[in-house]
């Protein structure tokens, strides 16, 4: 049985096998998908689920979006500690 | 017939483009009717499509490549049972090389793991297994199908053995619904991912068998207890999706998202419905994609047309604040029980004919539940019980 996942800097997040982070082409559109669920995604959740892969951490993801936005990684750490909780509530993130 | 809805098909509907609807999200694939369970609830038509007249694979090909080009993110792969077909991996493997989330519903008596394998490395995505209950016997009585659950526990561990996500379908009425925690505890033991603890909704054959179905109004608020703590409890562990019966509910289901604006369903002979239901609905002409284009069929059927939006709305739907909320409920509902599609889906508390509905189906309830009239159809795969 999963342990319900804590999102933090040191975590490295990764989709589930069920969970799909896919480019729909016909509608140019990144969606989540698992079963029977499509989570629409603003740009700046596009741009932080592109750099999940299982090998990274929270951490790192921010600071990579930190200099890609020029913003201090504390604010964005936050928007991505916030984002990823949130689907991992939901089953879509683990680690 | 009612005589306005003989003279739909001349009035100018409405097209999806001209209601503002986008192309659909899903697309449900009733791949055969041929089963090898005969559940009393079955979502099926009560008119069987044969055999003979299943689209072949090469048709299912072409609906697969219009379904992805309109935009589509999801198939699910269903029936009756879809695992019937002896092509279902080379469908699988067209979905998932078109990029559509793949997922199978199926009951699993006829899976074996070299197929599960298979299926997997093709690029199936998700595997929903359906339960008829937690006890054995009362299990394969309500599917009609000795050793069945059995098998089914067997084929869960198929499943996981080979990493395919797991989701356990677990249909629940009053002769299961004591064992609800029992279904939660074996979706955790079967390590799925999801559970789907689905009341019965009663159209179709299921509508046939209520009597023998209904929960009580008691039961199924101890049942919507027992979900909703879980729900806190297994948070980020199992996602536990629940429907109630709407016999029970204040408001009526938002049924497929409104009539015709997120998904569509098409049934083994390659018709284009609204719903799995909607054949349920007599006056309905179903456009076919062995004539048209999928896409042309979502535009302009009639079919999808006719109960898009609010135009169609009678009385307390049209002046109702929920309209587009709700969509008016369920139109194959509104049929069965009222016997005019277009009427407010009598679960919701504002029909008229609500109260006598609710009533008699809570009568019903309490009294003994009837003999199942159970469903027969297909190849005989073991001995009815």
């Amino acid at each position: 049985m999963k342990d319900i996942l804590k999102i933090n800097e040191s975590v490295k997040p990764k989709f589930p096998k069920h969970v799909r982070f896919r480019h729909n082409k016909a509608r140019d559109e990144w969606v989540v998908l698992a079963p029977e669920r499509l989570v629409k995604l603003d740009p700046v959740a596009v741009e932080i689920l592109k750099l999940v892969d299982g090998k990274v951490s929270v951490g790192e993801i921010s600071a990579d979006l930190s200099k890609k936005f020029n913003a201090p990684k504390e604010v964005i750490m936050k928007d991505v500690i916030e984002m990823l909780q949130e689907l991992s509530d939901k089953g879509f993130i683990e680690e | 017939m009612k005589s306005d809805e003989l003279k739909s098909g001349s009035k100018q509907l409405k097209t999806a483009s001209e209601h503002g609807i986008q192309a659909p999200l899903a697309l449900l694939a009733e791949l055969s009717h041929r089963c090898p369970l005969q559940c009393p609830y079955c979502s099926n038509p009560v008119q069987l499509e044969k055999k003979t007249g299943e689209l072949t694979t090469d048709e299912w090909k072409s609906v697969i490549d219009q379904a992805v080009d309109m935009g589509m993110h999801q198939i699910h792969l269903s029936g009756g049972e879809p695992t019937v077909r002896h092509d279902l991996e080379d469908i699988v493997e067209h979905c998932t090389v078109k990029g559509l989330y793949t997922n199978l519903i199926t009951s699993g008596v006829l899976l074996n793991p070299d197929r599960l394998k298979k299926l997997e490395k093709l690029g199936l995505e998700h595997v929903q297994l359906s339960f008829q209950d937690t006890d054995n016997e009362n299990a394969d009585r309500i599917g009609g199908y000795k050793g069945g659950h059995a098998k089914k526990l067997e084929v869960a561990k198929w499943v996981r053995e080979v990493e395919l996500p797991l989701t356990c379908n677990c249909v629940v009425h009053r002769q299961n619904i004591d064992n609800l925690e029992n279904f939660i505890q074996m979706a955790l033991d079967l390590d799925a991912e999801r559970v789907e603890i689905a009341q019965v909704q009663y159209y179709g054959w299921a509508l046939k068998n209520r009597a023998a179905f209904i929960p009580t109004p008691e039961q199924l608020d101890h049942a919507t207890e027992i979900v909703e703590k879980a729900r806190i409890d297994l948070k980020g562990k199992l996602v536990i999706d629940y429907v109630i019966p709407d016999y029970y509910a204040k408001h009526p289901k938002n049924c497929m998202g409104g009539w015709g604006r997120r998904f569509l369903n098409m049934n083994p002979k390659g018709e284009v419905l609204p719903c799995h239901a909607a054949e349920t609905i007599p006056h309905l002409k179903f456009d076919n994609v062995r004539e048209k284009s999928l896409k042309w069929i979502w535009e302009n059927s009639e079919a999808f047309n006719l109960y898009r939006g609010t135009d169609w709305m009678p009385d307390p739907c049209k002046s109702c604040d929920r309209k587009e909320i709700d969509w008016g409920g369920c139109r194959c509902q509104a049929m069965a029980l009222t016997g005019d599609a277009k009427n407010t889906d009598p679960a919701c508390s504002i029909s008229p004919l609500h109260k006598e509905i609710f009533a008699m189906a809570a009568e019903e309830a309490r009294r003994a539940p009837p003999e199942f009239i159970y469903r027969r159809y297909g190849v005989r795969f073991n001995s009815p019980i």
